[in-house]
């Protein structure tokens, strides 16, 4: 659905868009990662076809948005960054004025109307000026603005900034629901909402990708993926380090594999090995690894990585 | 068509959800009421014609136009919302002219709401009423110039007052290269020659002849003319911001 071959984008000198190409299939919910300034929003301004790239194509559903724009922009739901909704309006003002420049009129305009309402929780709110809304309601209705056609392709930036907990919750589900149907891609600072509602995650840095993949494989980069922690009565450290690196951690030993493809082996040995010493075992996990170590590991190369 | 249109109804909406498009009304009526009736010595003239409202449409504008189209992208680009509507399935140019449009549509109301003056004067004597019609149009063309003049310097920051000043001087440029008593001045160091081709860019020049009862075609081309140029150099500054 949405195609971005080397794409470039220059202010000044400064390359906040760096060469970067991804696409993204129906069904997949992409995760954009990555530290402030990395060029995350400029990326979906330039999808959206708000911001033109300095050089590099992009294509939404086949149609290329420099060339085609407005086919392009009928086929986007975009949330932009701190979801900005004309003040003045009341939402189903706004939401009608959103339909309306979608294309839809009459009962199919109340019907789209009423989806997002339903969609986005807005039903308390509907007669209500925006500027009298809190922000998780404001944050809503805008998400309703960018739901209201029905989209194939869903850009939202930094989606979940500002909600509680609750609604955080709330938006993640929704983007997972939705994501089944459309080709999604929405950017945040929270690791933890890659786990919950990405297929797939890139991290980007400077302006360039520095990494794309499933949840699971950028854990896998992390240093301590395939580790085994251990705490047990009688744990020797000397005994484990026969087996790798031991790490001491409060009350607790952890034990690194020398090679990351055999964690598996090394839970299996260290297994052996209490059952060969009588160690009374508390807890044994094989660690996943961490995203935000993945995450520091790869935006700031220099500070943490020795 | 259709996003042009919806846009217009939102504009026009927000001026209206807010006291300040009541406030501006009142005070259109009250500044021309003064004007024409006070400071234009109406009744003095002994004439039934709508000279002494028409003459001072110029400055009254030159305040109040800049105030109503101020906020047009100014606004828009502080708030964020212009990049909600530009990747909304609208051009650029359909946004540009669908705001235009709204506000002086806006104007036009105000325009309509003078309709006492012309009642008044047909009460009292028995007026040219083409004349008046003519006043009209050029009055409302010239609100048209400097409302796309301040949709221009809306668009170029984000400060509303910097775009109100800015309008305000480009108008007033406007006004004064063709007003009396600068060219007046103009002829003692320019040759006549100089002074009439300045003079040609005023828009006092222009209005001259719709209060006189004669649209011209000149006056209309040059009336359209700088609407259509303020409003496409509109487009070239939002595209810049777009840009970056």
């Amino acid at each position: 659905m949405i195609k971005i071959e080397n794409l470039v984008k220059t202010f000044g000198t400064k390359r906040a868009v760096d060469d970067v190409s991804f696409s993204v299939e129906r069904g997949e919910v992409l995760g954009f990662l990555g530290p402030n300034g990395a060029g995350k929003s400029t990326t979906m301004r330039m999808i959206t076809g708000f911001m033109p790239p300095s050089s590099g194509r992009i294509s939404v559903g086949g149609h290329d948005v420099a060339e085609e724009p407005l086919k392009a922009k009928r086929l986007i739901g975009y949330l932009p960054e701190n979801a900005a909704s004309y003040p003045d309006m009341t939402v189903q003002g706004f939401l009608n004025f959103a339909a309306e420049l979608r294309g839809l009129s009459g009962a199919a305009r109340r019907k789209a109307v009423a989806r997002v309402v339903d969609l986005c929780f807005l039903d308390s709110v509907l007669h209500q000026s925006i500027d009298t809304l809190s922000k998780g309601y404001k944050h809503r209705t805008c998400l309703a603005q960018a739901l209201i056609h029905d989209p194939d392709v869903l850009i939202m930036d930094e989606p979940t900034d500002g909600l509680d907990p609750n609604q955080k919750h709330e938006v993640r589900n929704l983007i997972r629901e939705l994501g089944r149907s459309k080709a999604i891609i929405f950017s945040t600072h929270i690791l933890e909402e890659v786990d919950a509602a990405c297929t797939r995650a890139i991290i980007i840095d400077r302006g360039r990708i520095v990494a794309n993949g499933t949840p699971a494989e950028l854990r896998g980069m992390s240093e301590l993926a395939g580790a085994v922690t251990l705490s047990a009565r009688g744990a020797d450290e000397e005994d484990l380090a026969k087996l790798g690196r031991v790490e001491k951690l409060n009350g607790a030993l952890r034990v690194y594999p020398r090679d990351k493809s055999k964690s598996v082996e090394l839970a299996q040995q260290i297994i052996e090995l209490v059952n060969r010493r009588g160690w009374k075992v508390e807890g044994m996990f094989s660690e996943r690894g961490e995203l935000d170590e993945v995450f520091r590991r790869i935006t700031l190369p220099d500070t943490v990585k020795k | 068509m259709r996003a042009i249109r919806t846009i217009v109804k939102r504009e026009l909406a927000s001026y209206f959800t807010s006291p300040v498009a009541y406030v501006f009304l009142v005070i259109f009526l009250l500044l021309t009421g003064f004007f024409t009736f006070t400071a234009g010595n109406f009744f003095e003239r002994g004439e039934a014609s709508l000279a002494a409202f028409f003459g001072w449409h110029p400055w009254v504008y030159l305040v109040l136009v800049p105030a109503v189209g101020m906020r047009l992208w100014a606004e828009e680009r502080r708030s964020g919302t212009m990049e909600l509507l530009l990747t909304m399935p609208v051009a650029p140019w359909q946004a540009i002219v669908a705001k235009f449009l709204a506000s002086w549509i806006f104007l036009a109301l105000a325009l309509v709401l003078t309709f006492p003056a012309v009642v008044t004067v047909n009460l009292l004597g028995d007026p040219d009423n083409g004349v008046i019609a003519a006043g009209y149009v050029g009055s409302f063309l010239l609100a048209g110039a400097y409302l796309a003049i301040t949709c221009m310097t809306s668009a170029m920051t984000r400060n509303q007052v910097v775009a109100f000043i800015l309008a305000v001087v480009l108008c007033l440029f406007l006004i004064l290269a063709g007003f009396n008593p600068v060219t007046d001045l103009m002829v003692r160091w320019a040759s006549p020659a100089v002074v009439d081709t300045i003079a040609a860019f005023s828009v006092v020049t222009h209005f001259d002849g719709f209060q006189r009862g004669v649209i011209d075609s000149r006056d209309l081309v040059f009336f359209l003319s700088i609407i259509g140029f303020a409003l496409f150099a509109t487009g070239v500054i939002i595209r810049g911001h777009r840009a970056g």
